[in-house]
């Protein structure tokens, strides 16, 4: 058998990309909406330690899906950042837009020059003082960034997802239509998933400060059982 | 802006200053003879024990010399949702050290995930005034007190510290400060550990004012310019200032007994 001394870069980029999508389609689905108090982002995770969904800054979180220690990774990068940021410059000045850029550069250079790309989806998202300035930002596994309107589908089955979300979101929802919304398109037609499955956060406005909050199991479940 | 990546093996962890050293933002330590270290600057802060949690309490008065240079400076600060830190010493450095504090107690509840301990809180403190100390030779010295509630004991814990770092758990009160001999005598007089919360503050209230009554460098309440202490208690509640409103009153109050006294 001949050794091939000259492969195309076209087939050592798609080789990188099929590897990273096909490590991300095996781990679990998120998604990010906004709703009328600000952002809500919902994780299928049967897990109650290791988060998928995560606190950046005063109005900025963070999701991730794929590989757990590499997007673990990235949230604390995403932390020191942020923390930096602030304390170099004022609070005021960290916002998720470059927060995303400098996610998007250093996911863009892994899968260029590493060995082997990051098998991760990650969404940033802001919070803003009125509902227009809300902002999800959808990176993926080679940098490419999407900034997201109404809400973001990372991993899983999204063209699905996105269509199932598409039928059954609209502007100003309130936290338990969301949260119901959220879970019925990350779940699908067949399956059911009951707040054990899943880790929930908000950035709410309501909030004060720090506009990031967890909800808990029962939060949880006492919005997906109530009547729309 | 960039975006701090370490190896593993390499992390700097959840250490805030350790990440600015890191990525070369620490300041650097003024080299040169050292100067004696003397007695804290001029400021009276004090916090102490009652029923529910603590009370914390401290002037507004900032001296050069023998000018006052500002009158409503905020020396009792809260550190985050269950702790409040008090500094005396040179206020530039003061102020930078309890942004820093801060900004790394919420730091590290990001990126573990967990709200640090309040002893956690005290040793991080103790670290900073310990790396703090080459400057305090040159003559910029930083002593803070420390205190909140705990949420594993269920009650308010109060710690002292000295030039060095040195770290010391109070019972009762703590103080720092050039006025903090005449309000820690008024506490001690007044003190028992059940106080309830408006004996409490009232406590903290009349401690300020005998040590702006006999340090200069201390001030009391200005009910012209409507500038009174920064007091708040720390419960399961959490952090909470007492309003100027309360406090005019509570000092209104203090007044007419010492006058019905003379």
């Amino acid at each position: 058998m001949s050794m091939p001394f000259y492969v195309a870069p076209e087939q050592v980029m798609k080789d990188r990309a099929d590897y990273a999508r096909k490590g991300i389609a095996r781990g679990r689905a998120a998604v990010a909406l906004r709703y009328v108090d600000g952002i809500a982002l919902v994780a299928e995770n049967p897990s109650n330690t290791l988060r998928k969904v995560s606190e950046i800054y005063d109005r900025i979180a963070f999701a991730g899906i794929g590989k757990y220690n590499e997007y673990d990774q990235l949230r604390v990068a995403g932390v020191r950042a942020a923390d930096l940021k602030g304390y170099q410059y004022s609070r005021d000045d960290v916002d998720a837009r470059s927060l995303a850029n400098s996610y998007a550069q250093m996911l863009g250079q892994i899968f260029t020059h590493e060995m082997k790309p990051m098998e991760v989806e990650i969404l940033v998202a802001e919070v803003a003082h009125d509902s227009a300035g809300d902002q999800l930002f959808h990176i993926l596994y080679d940098g490419t960034v999407f900034d997201e309107k109404r809400f973001s589908v990372l991993g899983g089955d999204a063209d699905a997802m996105s269509g199932r979300l598409n039928e059954s979101w609209s502007e100003g929802l309130d936290l338990g239509t969301a949260l119901r919304a959220a879970v019925s398109a990350l779940a699908g037609p067949d399956r059911t998933l009951t707040s054990d499955d899943l880790e929930v956060a908000v950035l709410s406005r309501a909030n004060g400060r720090r506009c990031f909050q967890r909800l808990t199991d029962a939060d949880v479940a006492a919005h997906l059982a109530a009547d729309s | 802006m960039s975006m701090p990546f370490f190896v593993p093996g390499d992390d700097p962890g959840a250490s805030f200053p350790e990440l600015l050293r890191r990525v070369g933002l620490k300041p650097e330590t003024p080299r040169g003879p050292g100067v004696d270290l003397g007695v804290p600057h001029a400021t009276t802060c004090i916090a102490l024990r009652y029923a529910d949690g603590v009370v914390m309490a401290g002037d507004r008065r900032a001296t050069s010399g023998n000018l006052i240079s500002h009158r409503s400076m905020e020396k009792v600060v809260q550190a985050d949702r269950y702790s409040g830190v008090a500094i005396a010493g040179a206020a530039g450095p003061a102020m930078e050290m309890i942004k820093l504090f801060q900004l790394q107690l919420e730091h590290y509840e990001k990126v573990e995930g967990s709200f640090l301990s309040l002893e956690g809180k005290a040793n991080q403190l103790s670290m900073m005034v310990r790396g703090n100390l080459p400057s305090a030779m040159q003559g910029m010295v930083v002593v803070p007190i420390f205190a909140g509630f705990d949420q594993r004991r269920g009650e308010g814990r109060l710690w002292a510290y000295d030039v060095t770092g040195g770290r010391y758990e109070e019972q009762e009160f703590v103080a720092t400060g050039s006025g903090s001999l005449h309000a820690g005598t008024v506490i001690k007089l007044g003190h028992n550990p059940q106080l309830s919360g408006e004996d409490a503050i009232t406590l903290a209230c009349r401690a300020l004012w005998e040590a702006a009554d006999a340090d200069s460098a201390t001030g009391g309440p200005d009910a012209l310019r409507g500038i009174y202490p920064v007091v708040a208690t720390i419960t399961t509640a959490g952090w909470a200032r007492i309003t100027d409103e309360v406090l005019a009153e509570r000092y209104v109050a203090i007044a007419a007994e010492s006058r019905s006294h003379q």
